[in-house]
């Protein structure tokens, strides 16, 4: 369904997302997962034809049934398509929606602009069902309440009553639950996992949270430096993952393993800023079985779909 | 060490219409816990549980609607600023968002030196040294401002500052929150050995009771401003008594559950 190959986003000379491959089936699920300046959000704003005029995108996006090429593709296409064929959840609710507009216009607003029904009454009948679907109560009173007399999580589940709409065949969501309490996260999380599961959409889930993409993933990308460093199955990547960034970020997140005196295992270091990662393996600096070969960048280890950049895999330890 | 005893804290909402009453928010309902001297003490709850409320309460920078707080034996509320010295001394805040606690125009030094100068202790500039290599920071950056500084890295510089006037109680807010997993793991890790190495009573305020299963020994469990379970962490996380505690840790996302094939459905079947 959405296929990114050989993707390249910079700001002027500074590489800011290098190479970036994959592809998300309709009905899968795949997490995108790395800490922040890791280039995900940026991989994600590029698939949705949002990146600002500060950056420059190269590479190739494509979206089943579009002959065009969605990297450099007219502001008319991509607006057809934003919205309807690809939707897309965020991590600030209170940003990402009209804080002067009642909720339940804005959701009738996403079948209307996109001609999914003729009429005003029937994008409110719409609306007042897809409010319903993300389990929010008493939709005809909430629907006339604004954005900010909402909580965080029904802003969340307002933003996905708005992102299915039009039944997407694309669903993004970036970090849609970083800023909820647990329980909510809950809720909503199984909110997207059905939503999607429903339309079978191509889902592409951004977080940092490993237990999250567990939860709601069936694949997963690790990110870091702005590059793919490893992907695969989750069950296989997150038990015996091979890149050592995958490694140390486990065990880093990992709070029932401690060493001997007690402490957690930590990576040494901190992600560089953008600009300031090293030449070779972008991890080399942080890692503790760099050696000399880690300053020529690792080659892709493995199939497209299930592999890893390092030298020095975990498992070669074996 | 801490005691609170029946507190109950109730904000008044601003009138919204010129007739009816004030509408009120119960923050705290009846809350009674004792913190222990050296415990690692957690406190959980979700927003609006009224966590912060607490924290205000026991740092003195809040008075409670009813009850009483009492810090080693001496009361908290209803005393003057001046009367509270003892406090501002033996008890350090760290908030989640350093970023919001530093200010931008201070040099980093100028900022751990703060509450030196503030209760006029002598030796700063020593004091100041001894700190940044405690926190893990290197001497230049006492030169640097803020904003020069990563998130993980400011919350060093919040530590170092709370540190400065050796308290005996450190509590932290949401420390860890707003770092990325890698991050969090070395912050995470510098609070066990600062407590250890000053032997610091650390109360820990978290909406993650994983989190807080990590750091502490035990745990108090807020709901809308009510205490609904406290005790052992390890037996609040494995066998808790209180349907919303039982709720809350079958709501956690777990990497080992979720490769055991714990679904986003399951994390809120009742």
């Amino acid at each position: 369904m959405l296929k990114v190959d050989g993707l390249n986003i910079a700001a002027g000379e500074l590489p800011l997302v290098s190479d970036v491959s994959f592809t998300v089936a309709g009905g899968e699920r795949v997490g995108l997962i790395g800490e922040s300046g890791s280039g995900k959000s940026l991989t994600a704003s590029a698939v949705f034809g949002l990146l600002s005029d500060d950056v420059s995108a190269a590479g190739s996006v494509r979206l089943e049934g579009v002959d065009e090429n969605l990297v450099g593709a007219s502001e008319n296409l991509l607006s057809s398509l934003r919205g309807s064929r690809l939707a897309m959840v965020f991590q600030e609710p209170m940003t990402a929606l009209n804080p002067s507009m009642r909720i339940v216009d804005q959701v009738a607003e996403a079948r209307l602009i996109h001609r999914t029904v003729g009429d005003r009454a029937a994008a409110h009948r719409d609306a007042l069902r897809l409010l319903e679907q993300v389990r929010l109560r008493d939709v005809a009173e909430l629907g006339r309440a604004y954005p900010h007399q909402l909580s965080g999580g029904q802003r969340q589940r307002v933003l996905l009553a708005i992102a299915l709409a039009n039944d997407p065949d694309v669903l993004i969501c970036d970090e849609p639950t970083t800023a909820l309490d647990v329980t909510v996260q809950a809720q909503l999380l199984d909110l997207i996992v059905k939503g999607a599961k429903e339309r079978t959409a191509a889902l592409l889930f951004i977080t940092h949270d490993l237990a999250v993409v567990a939860t709601v993933c069936e694949r997963v990308l690790v990110m870091y430096g702005g590059r793919i460093v490893e992907s695969g199955p989750v069950a296989e990547v997150l038990t015996a993952p091979e890149h050592r960034y995958t490694k140390g970020l486990l065990d880093a997140s990992d709070l029932e393993t401690v060493d001997e005196g007690g402490r957690l295992h930590a990576i040494a270091g901190a992600v560089p800023a953008a600009g300031k990662f090293p030449s070779g393996c972008v991890f080399r600096n942080r890692c503790p079985r760099a050696d000399e070969q880690c300053e020529v960048s690792p080659p892709w280890f493995g199939e497209p779909a299930h592999g890893h950049a390092c030298w020095h895999p975990v498992g070669g330890d074996a | 060490m801490i005691k609170l005893e029946s507190v109950s804290r109730v904000y008044r909402r601003s009138r919204t219409s010129a007739f009816g009453p004030r509408a009120e928010v119960h923050a705290l309902r009846d809350v009674s816990f004792e913190i222990e001297q050296g415990r690692r003490f957690g406190i959980v709850g979700e927003s609006g549980s009224g966590k912060s409320t607490l924290v205000r309460l026991i740092a003195g920078l809040d008075q409670p609607t009813a009850g009483t707080v009492t810090f080693d034996g001496q009361r908290v509320n209803g005393r003057s600023e001046r009367q509270l010295s003892f406090l501002r001394r033996d008890l350090q805040v760290v908030f989640q968002d350093p970023m919001g606690s530093l200010d931008p125009r201070m040099r980093v030094r100028d900022i751990i030196a703060e509450p030196l100068v503030a209760q006029r202790i002598p030796g700063q500039e020593g004091r100041v040294a001894e700190l940044l290599e405690a926190v893990g920071l290197t001497a230049d950056a006492g030169r640097r401002f803020p904003h020069q500084f990563s998130g993980g890295q400011r919350q060093r510089i919040s530590l170092a500052r709370a540190l400065a006037p050796k308290p005996r109680v450190l509590v932290a807010d949401e420390p860890v929150s707003a770092l990325d997993v890698s991050v969090r793991a070395q912050i995470l890790n510098l609070l066990a050995d600062l407590v250890d190495q000053f032997a610091l009573t650390l109360v820990f305020v978290s909406h993650d009771l994983s989190v807080v299963r990590h750091v502490c020994d035990t745990v108090a469990v807020l709901r809308a401003g009510e205490l609904v379970e406290i005790g052992d962490v390890e037996r609040v996380y494995r066998s808790p008594e209180h349907p919303y505690t039982r709720q809350l840790v079958q709501a956690i996302p777990t990497l080992r559950g979720a490769l055991s094939g714990v679904t986003a459905e399951d994390l809120i079947r009742p």
